[in-house]
C-alpha cells in the first residue's frame, strides 16, 4: 500500500501540532521522521495511525480516503518510546495478541510468534512476563508484536530513545535487516541525525509541525534546502557565522576577511549566513601543523579553545569566537588547553551558504 | 546505622496491648458464661464455653442477620464496582464538559451524613416495594460507595499508560475485550482495594441498614443493638456476635493488605 497525507494540520487548543503536511510514503519504504522534540513527530505518527484525526486535510491509503476510520479497521502497528507491553501476559501472549484477536488457528500463531521471536532474539524468554526483562528486551517485544501481525504500516516512535547506549547500538544495527524482511511501510521517528543516516531510506525533516524537506536520506544530509534543515540534521550542532560579501572579498562577522574564492565566487554582493558541520572545520593540531592553510585558499581564523570532549576515537573541540561557539571534530585523542588560541580553517568549497531568509544558495558540489 | 530509642520495643508493645485490649476482651467475653461475665473479672474464661456461638449458629434470628448483612454487602460491592469501573475509565481517559466538577461532586457525596438520606430512601423504597429487602440497603449504600470506588479506580487506571489502550486497539481489540482481558488484570489490585472499601463501609454502616429494613432483611448490626434492649443482657451471646462481625472484615483485609495504603490515597501514588 501507499500512504498519502494531503495538507494535514492538527490543532489542539491554541497549539499547532502539525501545519499543512503533505507526504507520500511508498510501498515497502523506510521513512525517517527527523526533528527535535516537539517538532510534531509523534503527532504526525498518530495521524498516520488513525489514533488522532487531523483538524484539516486527508489521509489516503492507496488513494482511498481513510481519515477518521477507526484504528481497529486499519492495518497499522505502532511502537512507542516508552516500553509498552501487556504486563499481565507472557511474552508469547504479548506477541501473539494481535493474531489471537484476528482469530488465527493455534498452529499458525505458534509458528509466527516463534519466527518473529527468533528474528528479535527473544526465543529464550517467551515464557516470562515483560517486566521480568531488561529494557532492550521489552522494547524488542513491542517491536515483535508490531511486526508479527504483518501490518502494512509500522510506526516506530523513537523506539530506542529510552535504551542505554549498548542496547541502542545493537538494536539499531538489526533494524534495517528487520525492515527489509517485512516489506511494510516503516516510519521511524528520531531526534538523532546519526540514526537517520544509519537507517538510510528516506528522511522527512520536521520542524514546528512542518515537513521542511523530504528526500533520500543522504541527499537531504548533503543538500539541506534551508538553514533549519541543516541545523536539525547536524550533530554536533551546525556551526554558523554571518558573512558579508563585497568587492571580491568575504568579511566574517566577528573578525576575519578572506578573498571570495570557492563557492563565494559566484555569489552576488550582500549578507549571507554560512553553515558548516563539525567535520568541515579544520584546526591546527597539537604539533602546530595546520591541516588547511591560507596558502591553498582556505579561510583561516584565530579561535579560542573552550573545551575538549574526548570520546576515544574522536575529539570534539569547542571553540569560542566572538560570542559564537563552534565545534570541530578531530580523529583520535587530542588535548588542547582551555584558553589556548589556535587557528581554525574553512574550505571555501565545502560550506553551506544560506541567504538571510535561510534558503540554501550554494553548497559543496559532488555529494 | 539507625539510632533506636531505648525501650522502643516496650513502647510498641504497650501500644499494641492498648489497641488489642478491647478486641481481646470481646473474645474473652464470648467464651464466658453470663454468670462469669457479670460476677467476676477474669482475664481469661474460667469455664470456657462455646454455648454463645452455638446460640448464634442455631437461632435463625441471629444467623439470618449475618446472611442478610452479607447479602446486601456483596450485592452492593458488585454493583459499586461494576458501575465504578467504566465511570473511572471515562474520568481517567476522556475530557468532557464539566468532567472535573462532576468528579469532585462524586466525592462530595461522601461528605453528606447518611442520616440526610435515610428519610427520602425510606419513603421512596416503601413506595416502590423495595423496603425490607437486601436490595434496599445495597442500593442505598451505592450512593456512598460508587463515588469512593470511582475515585480509587480512577487513580489506578490513570497509573496505566494510555499507550496500552492504544496498542490494544491497534492490535484489533474491541473495547470490551480490551477492558476485560488487558485493563482489568492490570488494575486487579485496585479493584480489590475498591471492593474492600465498599465492603467495609457497607458492613459497618448501621443507620441506613436499620432504617431500610424491619424483619426480613434485618442486618446483624441491627440485631445486636435490638438484643440489648429486648432480651435483657445476654452478654456472652452479644460478645460472640461481635467477634463474628469482625471476622469477615479481617478476612477481606488479609487479601488486600499490601494495597490498602494506596486505597487510602484514593489510588494515587
Amino acid at each position: 500500500m501507499t500512504l498519502g497525507l494531503e495538507n494535514v494540520s492538527l490543532v489542539r487548543g491554541a497549539v499547532d501540532h502539525l501545519r499543512d503536511v503533505s507526504l507520500t510514503l511508498a510501498r515497502g519504504s523506510l521513512n525517517v521522521l527527523l526533528g527535535p522534540t516537539l517538532s510534531g513527530k509523534t503527532s504526525l505518527m498518530r495521524v498516520m495511525a488513525g489514533l488522532d484525526a487531523p483538524t484539516t486535510g486527508r489521509v489516503l491509503v492507496d488513494g482511498r480516503d481513510v481519515t477518521g476510520i477507526d484504528v481497529r479497521k486499519r492495518s497499522v502497528a505502532m511502537v512507542y518510546q516508552q516500553f509498552i507491553n501487556y504486563p499481565s501476559l507472557t511474552l508469547f501472549e504479548n506477541i501473539a495478541s494481535p493474531l489471537r484477536v484476528q482469530g488465527r488457528p493455534q498452529e499458525e500463531i505458534e509458528r509466527r510468534v516463534r519466527e518473529t521471536a527468533r528474528l528479535l532474539k527473544l526465543e529464550p524468554y517467551l515464557g516470562r512476563t515483560p517486566l521480568a526483562l531488561s529494557g532492550g528486551q521489552q522494547q524488542r517485544t513491542a517491536i515483535a508484536r508490531a511486526l508479527v501481525k504483518g501490518a502494512d504500516l509500522v510506526l516506530l516512535d523513537e523506539p530506542l530513545a529510552n535504551l542505554d547506549y549498548k542496547l541502542r547500538e545493537e538494536l539499531r544495527a538489526e533494524l534495517p535487516r528487520i525492515f527489509e524482511l517485512s516489506g511494510a511501510i516503516f516510519v521511524y521517528a528520531t531526534t538523532e541525525p546519526s540514526e537517520a543516516l544509519l537507517l538510510g531510506g528516506r528522511t522527512i525533516c520536521l520542524s514546528e509541525g512542518r515537513a521542511l524537506q523530504t528526500g533520500e536520506t543522504p541527499a537531504v544530509y548533503h543538500r539541506p534546502k534551508s538553514l533549519r534543515v541543516a541545523e536539525l540534521f547536524s550533530d554536533p550542532p551546525l556551526n554558523t557565522v554571518a558573512v558579508e560579501k563585497r568587492d571580491g572579498s568575504v568579511a566574517y562577522h566577528g573578525g576575519g576577511t578572506a578573498p571570495a574564492n570557492g563557492l563565494y565566487a559566484a555569489l552576488q554582493d550582500g549578507p549571507y549566513r554560512v553553515g558548516f558541520r563539525a567535520h568541515q572545520l579544520a584546526v591546527a593540531d597539537g604539533t602546530g601543523k595546520t591541516a588547511a592553510t591560507a596558502a591553498n585558499g582556505h579561510h583561516v581564523f584565530p579561535a579560542m579553545v573552550a573545551l575538549t570532549e574526548i570520546t576515544g576515537s574522536e575529539s570534539f573541540l569547542h571553540l569560542r569566537r566572538d560570542g559564537a561557539n563552534w565545534v570541530a571534530v578531530l580523529p583520535g585523542v587530542h588535548e588542547f588547553l582551555p584558553g589556548q588560541t589556535l587557528e581554525a580553517a574553512l574550505d571555501p568549497d565545502d560550506v553551506f551558504i544560506f541567504d538571510i531568509e535561510g534558503r540554501l544558495v550554494a553548497g559543496p558540489a559532488g555529494s | 546505622m539507625m539510632y533506636t530509642l531505648p525501650g522502643r520495643r516496650a513502647v510498641l508493645g504497650l501500644f499494641l496491648v492498648f489497641l488489642l485490649l478491647p478486641i481481646y476482651w470481646l473474645v474473652n467475653m464470648s467464651f464466658k458464661t453470663n454468670v462469669e461475665i457479670t460476677s467476676t473479672m477474669s482475664l481469661w474464661p474460667q469455664h470456657p464455653t462455646l454455648d454463645n456461638y452455638r446460640v448464634i449458629f442455631t437461632d435463625p434470628s441471629w444467623y439470618s442477620g449475618y446472611i442478610n448483612s452479607l447479602t446486601y454487602v456483596v450485592l452492593n460491592t458488585l454493583l459499586s464496582i461494576s458501575f465504578a469501573l467504566p465511570a473511572a475509565y471515562a474520568f481517567s481517559r476522556y475530557r468532557f464538559l464539566g468532567d472535573k466538577h462532576l468528579f469532585f461532586w462524586l466525592l462530595s457525596n461522601r461528605m453528606a451524613p447518611a442520616a440526610v438520606f435515610a428519610l427520602p430512601f425510606f419513603n421512596l423504597y416503601s413506595a416502590i416495594g423495595l423496603f425490607d429487602t437486601p436490595w434496599a440497603v445495597a442500593l442505598a449504600h451505592c450512593l456512598f460507595n460508587i463515588p469512593l470506588a470511582v475515585w480509587i479506580l480512577e487513580g489506578f487506571i490513570s497509573g496505566v499508560p494510555r499507550e496500552i489502550d492504544e496498542t490494544a486497539f491497534l492490535d484489533g481489540y474491541s473495547f470490551l475485550r480490551f477492558f476485560l482481558k488487558i485493563l482489568m488484570p492490570l488494575i486487579a489490585a485496585g479493584i480489590g482495594v475498591a471492593a474492600f472499601f465498599c465492603f467495609m463501609f457497607s458492613w459497618v454502616e448501621l443507620l441506613l441498614a436499620r432504617t431500610l429494613t424491619s424483619v426480613n432483611a434485618k442486618p446483624i448490626a441491627a440485631t445486636m443493638t435490638r438484643t440489648v434492649s429486648a432480651a435483657g443482657m445476654d452478654w456472652g451471646v452479644l460478645a460472640a456476635a461481635g467477634v463474628l462481625t469482625i471476622v469477615p472484615g479481617a478476612i477481606v483485609i488479609w487479601y488486600v493488605r499490601n494495597y490498602i495504603a494506596r486505597g487510602f490515597a484514593l489510588g494515587r501514588v
